[in-house]
């Protein structure tokens, strides 16, 4: 990273730690699904973008994470500091499954993709029809009084999640920078690029894959557990909807595939896009059932028909933060259908 | 009487099964001559049954009858499609072609939620409520001309691809890209064309499917991954992979929506898809990549 790039990481690390002495109730709960977003978005462009895996199931992980972390704190008073692990090996369970049986059978590109979607919408039925959990009436965890912050339990005000959530965002990219520059990172990137080549110079691509599936949902189910405590309810028509592993993987897409900002940036130019149009919408009076999505529909062709490489490449080298072309990644070559 | 009890649940699934076949068989062709996904293939369905919907409101028109129109619009729409936006994706990675037809996707469905509401709509006809006896079946009448009519169109498909000249073109594109702009085939004339066939026949799928169910914009992205594994368990690129795709999970979804909850039918159909992906991941007719 350049002397600039840190300087500006630092400024923007600041103005986020100082953003609730000004921001609002209102700014603030924007700011901590901007954060949630950039967070679950990072964690998937560790199976994208890293990997080259596109999984389009990520709501599994998210859902599974929420569910275990809730139903152990309703049903057993154990608290989310415990419950996060549970929370984590349930995700990684489900997703070593699914990634245990796609690379050993062979299943790539489009298939794999459709696989976690499948997997994704299995848990999503069989999550309506557990009893135990709410069932389709849905799953909540009683909401505490403000008054006191327990960071123990996860309880209190929103100034408390925003600190959580930005905690969660700043560990992610660090880890993500650590594994990026790591062997196992070496070896995702060859992987994703050059497979046959990997293999051939040692690259053990079962392994390589599998870690990297590992990390993700790891990484989402942690995402989940927070959601569950900061909203306090769960459905599953929601949390394991495909429409929320489409919202999950658009922040990095937009913001741009394989590099490490990209996720945040996407996130950041996302929500407040939508905040906009909701906005927009109430004052004008327009408000018609789909107008809000019917832009995002457009926004969405208009990123990936203008700007495919995402914004962040674009805007790292208008700040002149690319010293070399290696620093923002390349998106992942076309792999995988022949 | 047991056994004819499920005899006619696996009928009813049959038929219905046949339909959704159909517009499997649109993605199918698609992806097997584009090599692109259409996620937007449940929201073209759906816009196939409104445009029925409005034909048979405005002048009465049976959704057998206003199938063409509907089309030749879907035609027109595919072809435009691929012209405009889609044939500038076509070599670029996966998930690029997957957020562009996402977008489309998100723009028509909600268009459509604008412009017809949330509420379901659906079209009565005089037989809507005969039905038809076949030995020891009992069968809906609208459900055996709409499996009728889907093995026409997907007849009438397989004929255009077998025997017409441009079909024959439209099949080298698919087996060898290269190959065919090497002999002067004008490849991007035949994309067009191909994603416009493939749209007009999931349209022909939508008026079709007025027949068995109502019309809601909620539908489509329920039928976009319903074409998906249908054409995966068939076999990608597949034709009559996708029928057979199509038939199958059509009686699993009657079977397990009797014999367990209706709410559980999808559950099943995943399932199928799931094993199908680990035992035989080309599908059930696919070759070997």
């Amino acid at each position: 990273m350049t002397g600039r790039g840190i300087l500006l990481l630092a400024l923007a690390g600041a103005l986020l730690l100082a953003a609730p002495l000004v921001a609002d109730r209102y700014v603030l709960s924007v700011l901590t699904t901007v954060l949630w977003f950039a967070y679950v978005g990072q964690a998937w462009n560790v199976m994208m973008g890293f990997s080259g895996l596109l999984s389009l199931g990520h709501a599994l992980y998210v859902g599974l994470g929420a569910y275990v972390a809730a139903a152990l704190f309703v049903h057993f008073g154990i608290g989310p500091w415990l419950g996060l692990w549970a929370a984590m090996l349930a995700a990684v369970a489900a997703g070593s499954f699914i990634g245990f049986l796609s690379f050993r059978f062979g299943v790539r590109g489009v298939h794999f993709a459709l696989l976690t979607i499948a997997f994704a919408e299995v848990a999503r039925i069989g999550f309506d029809h557990i009893g135990w959990l709410g069932g389709s009436a849905g799953f909540f965890i009683p909401v505490a009084e403000e008054a006191g912050n327990d960071l123990a339990n996860l309880r209190g005000s929103p100034v408390l999640f925003y600190y959580v959530a930005l905690a969660l965002v700043a560990g992610a990219l660090a880890l993500a920078r650590a594994l990026l520059h790591s062997r196992l990172g070496y070896q995702w990137l060859a992987v994703r690029e050059e497979p046959d080549a990997a293999e051939a110079s040692g690259v053990d691509l079962f392994r390589a894959r599998m870690s990297a599936v590992v990390v993700s949902s790891a990484l989402t189910a942690l995402g989940g557990v927070f959601q569950a405590f900061y909203f306090n309810n769960l459905f599953p028509e929601q949390v394991f909807s495909m429409g929320r592993s489409i919202e999950i993987i658009l922040p990095a897409i937009v913001g741009g595939i394989g590099t490490l900002f990209g996720p945040i940036l996407g996130a950041f130019i996302l929500t407040p896009l939508g905040e906009l149009l909701t906005y927009l919408i109430e004052v004008t009076g327009y408000d018609l059932p789909g107008l809000k999505q019917l832009f995002y529909g457009v926004a969405l062709v208009a990123i990936v028909v203008f700007r495919p490489e995402g914004v962040w490449p674009w805007l790292a080298r208008r700040l002149g933060l690319a010293r070399r072309p290696g620093e923002t990644a390349v998106p992942p070559n076309r792999e995988g259908t022949r | 009487m047991p056994f004819d009890f499920y005899l006619n649940i696996v009928a009813s699934g049959l038929l219905t099964g046949l339909v959704y076949g159909l517009a499997a068989l649109g993605l199918s062709v698609i992806f097997g001559v584009v090599r692109v996904v259409n996620f937007a293939h449940g929201e073209m369905m759906v816009a196939g049954m409104y445009g029925s919907v409005l034909l048979a409101g405005w002048a009465g028109l049976d959704p057998l009858l206003s199938a063409p129109l509907v089309a030749a619009a879907l035609f027109a729409f595919g072809w435009l499609l691929q012209r405009g936006v889609v044939n500038r994706f076509v070599e670029r990675p996966e998930h690029m072609q997957f957020i562009l037809l996402l977008g489309i996707a998100t723009i028509i469905l909600n268009a459509m939620l604008m412009l017809f509401g949330p509420d379901s709509r659906n079209i009565m006809l005089p037989y809507s409520f005969d039905t038809v006896e076949i030995g020891p079946l009992l069968l809906d009448a609208v459900k055996v001309r709409a499996g009728i009519a889907a093995v026409l169109v997907a007849a009438a498909l397989f004929a255009y691809f077998r025997f017409t000249r441009t079909g024959k073109a439209i099949r080298a594109c698919a087996d060898n890209p290269l190959g065919a702009r090497v002999v002067g085939l004008n490849i991007d004339g035949l994309y067009a064309l191909t994603f416009g066939l493939g749209a007009a026949v999931v349209g022909v799928a939508g008026a079709l499917m007025t027949l068995l169910v109502d019309s809601r914009p909620q539908l489509a992205p329920e039928y976009t991954l319903l074409s998906f594994v249908i054409v995966i368990v068939g076999g990608l690129g597949s034709l009559p992979g996708a029928l057979l795709g199509g038939v199958l999970i059509g009686v699993t979804e009657a079977l397990a929506g009797f014999l367990l909850m209706p709410s559980m039918k999808s559950l099943f159909t995943y399932l199928v898809l799931i094993l199908v992906l680990l035992l035989r991941p080309q599908g059930l007719l696919g070759k070997r990549a």
